[in-house]
């Protein structure tokens, strides 16, 4: 008698062609010229980076547009200490939630030039980019944050951002 | 006893082959700013809100919550999602509805067939166990049911070709739909198979689109729109998930939601069919007892535009807004999912 059969591999691959929207896209084609740019809500001013098609307090999009400085605060971070498949650094390494100024949502990105341990809360960091000839419309046009050397922010400046 | 609830409101995005503009956001943020301006109403005023789409259309994970941006979630909605056609979302809130406590209810839809390759991504509907691996795409597998149907003697390719170049008139009047022109039936007749015995023309465009419906409670619906279309039956009903279990040339699980919406009594003035391929609407039509006089598809229906997860929906707004224009006293609306016909729901609409 042969072997019940107890498991059928039956490897499924679809493609896609994914497009960013209008709003996403002036975002990435931004980044791709060192920019950042953001969207305030018409309604309640928020600021979000990205801008986005629909402020989700208001529902209306975020329509006016505007550049953001490359220095923020970290307001919450992770130190990744588990290595797995595509990860960008030999752990440990942060990944963190950084609040550009004149933002009121953090993006999340990676810090570098520091070590792990020292990261911390309202630590104060400028963005690092690829040089300019690899620059493109992505995320990682901006290679990491760094300690920008400026004192730590007070947590009152970013409470509300968390 | 029911809750009289109606359709108020009904908006959509024009149908397009490829859509590279707008993501989730952008789809569902003008159709439902227009619905809710058609009914009256701002989203403060909603109890409910469900929506339907497919990941595997989107092709990531979650996308539904992307969408949700649209609907101004903050503070918290009362929200929900159906992996479906937004016809079963429009179910959905029915049901809620029908609990009493809520007047109104937003129900919308969106879908991008175009990112994929929607026959490629439709086999992963099938049974994953038995069917899927063996690779049958959603035209593959129509083209089986048209055979079935043709060996039957159910129908004959000319019917077939009559379908849709009906159906691609009446979409000439219908500015949102895809594919709009007059065809001369002999002429199509003369076009290759596409996937035998199906041509071209007996296949849906592939859509992107997004649409939204306002339902209201009575008395809050006469508020919404000055001639609601009521729901007075709605039901929907799947057959077994094994093709091979079923009989292709009937549609059972319409026949029994038929029965349950109280759709097979009475005259209609119109019918709004979700058939993507030309053969489902003369089986659709024997199951739900239509007869020759009624209007079916003034719109163009699924075979001039077939936005995946929205088509279905669009029929029952598409239904409504006719009445709501004085078109019609009683209609009709069906919606599809899966292959070969194999879930329906079917809904009765009338306007006093």
């Amino acid at each position: 008698m042969s072997e019940p059969i107890k498991v059928v591999p039956m490897p499924v691959r679809l493609e896609y062609t994914v497009t960013a929207g209008r709003t996403y896209s002036r975002y990435l084609h931004a980044l791709a010229q060192k920019r950042i740019i953001g969207g305030r809500c018409p309604s309640c001013t928020k600021v979000y980076v990205p801008p986005r098609g629909s402020c989700p307090t208001c529902g209306v999009p975020t329509g006016e547009e505007l550049a953001l400085p490359h220095s923020a605060t970290v307001t919450t971070f992770c130190v990744v200490n588990i290595p797995f498949g595509a990860m960008p650094f030999r752990p440990p390494y942060v990944v963190a939630a950084l609040l550009l100024d004149g933002a009121d949502l953090p993006i999340l990105h990676l810090v570098r030039g520091i070590e792990a341990d020292q990261v911390r809360m309202g630590l104060r960091v400028r963005a690092v980019w690829v040089p300019d000839g690899e620059l493109a419309p992505t995320v990682e046009s901006i290679r990491w944050f760094e300690p920008s050397g400026e004192p730590d922010a007070a947590y009152e400046t970013y409470e509300a951002h968390l | 006893m029911r809750r009289r609830v109606a359709v108020v409101a009904f908006a959509q995005l024009p149908n397009v082959r490829r859509d590279t503009e707008r993501e989730e956001t952008e789809l569902v943020l003008p159709v439902v700013n227009a619905a809710l301006e058609q009914a009256r109403l701002t989203r403060a005023d909603l109890g409910f809100t469900c929506s339907g789409s497919s990941d595997y259309l989107l092709g990531r994970p979650f996308s539904f919550v992307s969408a949700l941006d649209a609907l101004a979630p903050w503070p918290p909605a009362s929200e929900s999602h159906v992996e479906m056609d937004g016809a079963w979302a429009l179910y959905e809130a029915w049901v809620r509805l029908q609990c009493g406590d809520i007047d109104t209810a937003l129900v919308y839809a969106y879908g991008k067939s175009s990112l994929g390759d929607l026959r490629d991504v439709l086999t992963q509907q099938l049974d994953p166990y038995y069917l899927a691996p063996l690779g049958p795409d959603s035209v593959s597998l129509a083209a089986l049911q048209a055979r079935a149907l043709l060996d039957a003697g159910g129908c004959s390719e000319r019917e077939l070709a009559q379908i849709a170049a009906r159906s691609r008139a009446a979409a000439l009047d219908n500015p949102y739909a895809q594919v709009r022109k007059r065809c001369d039936v002999d002429q199509l007749l003369g076009e290759p198979y596409f996937v035998a015995p199906l041509r071209k023309h007996d296949c849906p465009p592939i859509s992107d689109g997004a649409c939204a419906v306002v339902l209201a409670a009575e008395p809050a619906a006469l508020r919404c729109n000055d001639r609601p279309a009521f729901i007075t039956g709605i039901d929907h009903r799947i057959e077994a998930h094994a093709l091979g279990a079923r009989d292709l040339t009937t549609s059972a699980s319409t026949r029994l939601a038929a029965g349950h919406a109280g759709a097979l009594e009475g005259t209609f003035d119109l019918a709004e069919l979700h058939a993507p391929f030309t053969h489902q609407e003369i089986i659709l039509r024997r199951a739900l007892g239509l007869s020759a006089e009624v209007n079916v598809n003034p719109s163009g229906g699924a075979l001039a535009a077939n936005p995946m997860m929205v088509a279905g929906l669009a029929r029952i707004g598409e239904a409504a807004t006719r009445l709501s224009r004085g078109e019609g006293r009683r209609a009709l609306a069906h919606a599809t999912s899966g292959p070969c016909l194999q879930q329906n729901l079917v809904c009765v609409l009338e306007a006093s």
